[in-house]
């Protein structure tokens, strides 16, 4: 494995700017995924998951104001001028988002969509990148792929148009693939399947994979590294061995704990009690200690607690590192 | 689910109050119709001078110190009458869209609580009524019941019934399935008292906004209705009329064009400036869906 | 579709027959007898009766609209109280003065709205929107006999430039109708403009906020094709209804504005017969407006679902 990462992401912290002030969405995260690779970033909705990816890439929201280091293949995409940066990410960057319903265009055809990214990067002539349509719907396994390119996504079922969106996303063959929650939306067969092809892709390709997910199960099964978020923290993160064997952190204790069981995957995982805190108002302190079953002591409420390695990459950002066994993959 | 029914009004309106005081737009909208209201209301005693004081040896004067808005080709102080010609303003925009609201409501109310052949037949009159345009709709039915302040306000007022009754009845219709109201109507509640208690107060803010545009609308079609000379008549002033007796010296007398349009323009705008401060606080989802979506990734 | 088409016709057909009927119950709203008052100091008790049996109003009421609409059905609408000359050919005269008016308005309003609205979206808090912004709620504040009165001031009176009022067919000499349309339509031109602003505005951030905009951006597409491919179109689709409604609301709504420049229109002639309580001449221009009226949004809901090919299939 290269030791250079496909994409690394140093210190990065996203402020949107709304109507009730400024809030803090990301408040500095460090992850990076090699090529081949998968990295799973886990975490309740509003941890800041999405956006640091968005942020990453330069597709957060316009108030949003971006601060860190962004390394696409070694070029800092913050230090670029935005058109720069436009033209990296459709080249090297695949989106993959969470609901196939909304995010395909309704009055285009698939295969314009499926095209039109190869035309602007990879400056094929349309007729050319109708071809390579017909081929990525064909890849994706979608059957008739060179009828079902002239057809429209209201006309596809919802896993066939998550399938639609992923060959959209492979159009350029991107170093990188990012999956915002791809499967949440779909029903659970149909996630086994778009999960397997994902998997699938990935080996044949060889593109590193950033998998954005709140399910674990998912986590298990793909990921060679996981990330856990909280309140725009990463609290967690090794080897999904490692953290999954012994997971430290009591919120990602707890979110083991809450998982149901693997042959129900993809039912929600949060029955953890109260809520993660306010963007508008983060606390001092360690994010969690209102939920925290261990509620250390005022140090916690107080004092932000360092990521601290465990064992190995292993790392986690508490005072109160868990030792417990926890269950095997 | 539970808060939406009663506990939040008091709070909606606490917010909605700060929101107007805060937003400057609608502040300033705010202030021009209480203004408005205190002319409309005292306008008789606070006018320099009478309406019909004619004085034919001061015809058109421009604006000065005496008759800061001029005269016009009677010699009656401009000033005085648009100060006195609020008050048909506002009570013809107040009374035709009161009217508009009771009845639009309640038909509405009916159509989308009952459904069914009820709701079929009155949401066809509604239809019909939306057929014609808004003024054109207004001056025949004023042409048929003869011109004057009475029927006027009538006519704006039926004008705009059905689009509260359409306002309603969606609101209403997206009500009716909520938990709480199958709930009251699980324990027998009834009709009247799940309307009452339960479906209105959840509708309140989109009638609310609605209430407001429509003032303005109404005000304006109270004016154009009196320039046609389909409203108030004479002796008795209104904006719209004073500008259609002074179209013909408009160009030797610009002051007969000016003040009382601006009259209309500025209550129009007061009443939209504050409507669509109530629309951002009562009805979020219009405007700010692009933020929340942006944001909740 | 075909079925879509037919079911949105019959709804159109019912809607049409409700508004014979609040047409023909105009007539009987008016307080006391009508031909006596249309008559008023010209009575004579002969014409007197030959107008009552040609409006039928010597049958009982039931009988009245039937017939009505018999004749509505034929073209039939009467005749003039005034003049005695049909009703038909006397509305159908005004209606390319009216025509000519509401379309220059509504081509004028759209070359200012959809640059100003789509601009006004895509830089959304720019200085162009909020100036857009402001251009809108003046518009929509605004009464449109007011502006056209400053119009009249300024540009027939201070600067000379253009005729006060008047009108000349389009036909007979394209340049001086235009120097006698440009105010009228200017001034109904700007409020219209105003009203397609707003809307455009709020349907291009709607779209914006798509998810599937999301999905074009993250393709590193240029702006310029994620506005124009993704976005104008699903923006625009419900615009088409939008300019359809004004211009159908045009051809029956500018009554003032006819008045006020003395534009030989249907809104004029409505006013003319008010004026005389003409009360055929009222009904038939009423009728045909609101037909127009419903005309133009059965169009318009057909070539949206043209547009827009999730309907299409259903």
């Amino acid at each position: 494995m290269s030791d250079s990462p496909v994409l690394d992401v140093e210190g990065l912290a996203v402020t949107i700017g709304t109507r009730r002030g400024p809030a803090r969405a990301v408040a500095g995260v460090d992850w990076s995924v090699q090529a081949g690779q998968t990295l799973a970033l886990v975490g309740e909705s509003g941890s800041g998951k999405s956006m640091s990816v968005l942020a990453a890439t330069g597709l957060a929201p316009r108030t949003a104001r971006v601060t860190g280091r962004v390394r696409l293949l070694g070029t800092d995409l913050t230090e670029v001028s935005p058109e720069r940066r436009r033209r990296l990410r459709g080249r090297h960057v695949g989106f993959v988002f969470q609901d196939p319903m909304t995010s395909l265009n309704p009055v285009l055809t698939v295969g314009r969509q499926v095209s039109e990214a190869g035309e602007e990067h990879l400056g094929l002539t349309r007729r050319a990148a109708r071809a390579r349509a017909v081929e990525l719907l064909d890849l994706v396994g979608i059957p008739s792929a060179a009828q079902r390119v002239d057809a429209y996504p209201h006309q596809f079922s919802g896993g066939m148009r998550q399938r639609v969106v992923i060959a959209m996303a492979l159009a350029c063959e991107p170093d990188l693939l990012i999956a915002d929650e791809p499967t949440t939306a779909l029903d659970v067969t149909t996630q086994a399947q778009i999960v397997e092809l994902v998997a699938d892709l990935q080996h044949r390709l060889g593109t590193a994979v950033v998998w954005i997910t709140h399910d674990l199960g998912v986590v298990a099964g793909i990921a060679d590294t996981v990330a856990v978020m909280y309140a725009g923290r990463i609290v967690e993160q090794g080897p999904v061995d490692a953290v999954f064997a012994h997971p430290a952190h009591p919120y990602t204790v707890a979110l083991l704990a809450a998982r149901p069981d693997p042959a129900a995957r993809g039912a929600d995982l949060v029955t953890i009690p109260g809520a993660p805190p306010s963007p508008w108002e983060l606390p001092t302190g360690c994010a969690f200690f209102p939920r925290c079953p261990v509620r250390g002591d005022a140090r916690c409420e107080h004092e932000l607690p360092p990521l601290v390695p465990v064992s190995g990459r292993h790392q986690v950002r508490t005072f109160y590192p868990q030792a417990t066994d926890g269950e095997d993959r | 689910m539970s808060e939406t029914t009663g506990r939040s009004s008091e709070g909606q309106l606490r917010r909605t109050l700060s929101a107007l005081r805060h937003d400057p737009l609608a502040f300033t909208g705010s202030a021009v119709l209480v203004l408005l209201v205190v002319v409309g209301v005292a306008g008789t005693w606070l006018a320099p001078a009478g309406v019909n004081e004619v004085d034919v040896d001061r015809m058109l004067q421009a604006p000065s110190w005496a008759h800061p808005f001029g005269t016009d080709e009677l010699g009656r102080d401009v000033l005085s009458r648009v100060m006195i010609a609020a008050r048909v303003s506002l009570q013809v925009g107040l009374v035709s869209v009161g009217i508009a609201l009771t009845v639009g409501t309640t038909l509405g109310l009916l159509a989308g609580y009952y459904r069914g052949w009820l709701d079929n037949v009155l949401m066809r009159c509604m239809d019909v009524l939306f057929a014609f345009p808004v003024l054109l709709l207004a001056v025949a039915i004023v042409a048929v019941l003869g011109p004057g302040l009475l029927t006027a306000t009538i006519a704006v007022g039926v004008v705009y019934t059905p689009i509260f009754a359409r306002v309603t009845r969606a609101g209403v219709l997206s009500v009716r399935e909520q938990v709480f109201v199958r709930a009251a109507i699980s324990i027998g509640a009834s009709d009247l008292r799940i309307m009452r208690r339960h479906v209105l107060p959840n509708i309140a803010a989109p009638l609310i906004v609605q209430t407001s545009l429509s003032l303005a609308f109404a005000i304006l079609s109270e004016a154009a209705l009196s320039f046609l000379g389909l409203g108030v008549q004479p002796p008795e002033p209104a904006w719209g009329r004073m500008l259609y007796d002074g179209r013909g010296f408009v160009t030797e007398a610009w002051w007969l064009g000016v003040f009382p349009g601006a009259a209309i323009f500025l209550t129009v705008l007061a009443f939209n400036l504050v409507g669509d401060a109530l629309r951002d606080v009562l009805d979020p989802r219009q405007l700010t869906v692009s933020e929340a979506r942006r944001s909740s990734t | 579709m075909a079925r879509f088409v037919i079911r949105r016709l019959l709804q159109s057909a019912v809607v049409l027959l409700g508004v014979t009927l609040v047409v023909f119950l105009l007539l009987q709203l008016v307080p006391g007898d009508p031909v006596r008052v249309a008559l008023g100091t010209r009575f004579d008790p002969q014409t007197y009766e030959a107008l009552r049996a040609r409006a039928g109003l010597d049958q009982p009421l039931v009988v009245q609209y039937f017939d009505y609409l018999r004749r509505a059905l034929t073209g039939d609408l009467g005749v003039s109280f005034r003049s005695g000359r049909p009703v038909t050919s006397i509305v159908l005269e005004r209606l390319p003065a009216t025509l000519s008016l509401a379309v220059t308005a509504v081509l004028f309003a759209l070359l200012i709205a959809v640059p100003l609205g789509i601009l006004s979206a895509v830089r959304s808090g720019s200085f162009i929107d909020h100036a857009a912004r402001v251009f809108s709620q003046f518009g929509v504040s605004v009464p449109d006999f007011w502006m056209g009165i400053m119009g009249i001031l300024l540009f027939a009176g201070v600067l000379g430039w253009l005729p006060p009022s008047g009108y000349v067919a389009l036909t007979e000499d394209p340049a001086r109708w235009a120097s006698h349309v440009a105010l009228p339509a200017a001034t109904v031109g700007l409020v219209t403009a105003a009203i397609l602003t707003r809307f455009i505005r709020s349907s291009m951030l709607e779209v914006l906020a798509e998810d599937y905009v999301r999905t074009a951006e993250a393709k590193g597409l240029r702006t310029r094709t994620v506005v124009r491919r993704h976005v104008l179109r699903n923006a625009l689709i419900p615009v088409v209804t939008v300019v359809a409604v004004q211009l159908a609301s045009l051809l029956g709504g500018v009554i003032v504005i006819e008045v006020l420049f003395a534009w030989p229109g249907i809104g004029r002639l409505t006013y003319d017969a008010v004026q005389a309580r003409d009360y055929p001449v009222l009904q038939g221009a009423v009728l045909l407006v609101a037909a127009l009226f419903l005309l133009m949004n059965l169009l318009v809901d057909i070539l949206y679902a043209r547009l827009d090919p999730r309907i299409t299939v259903e």
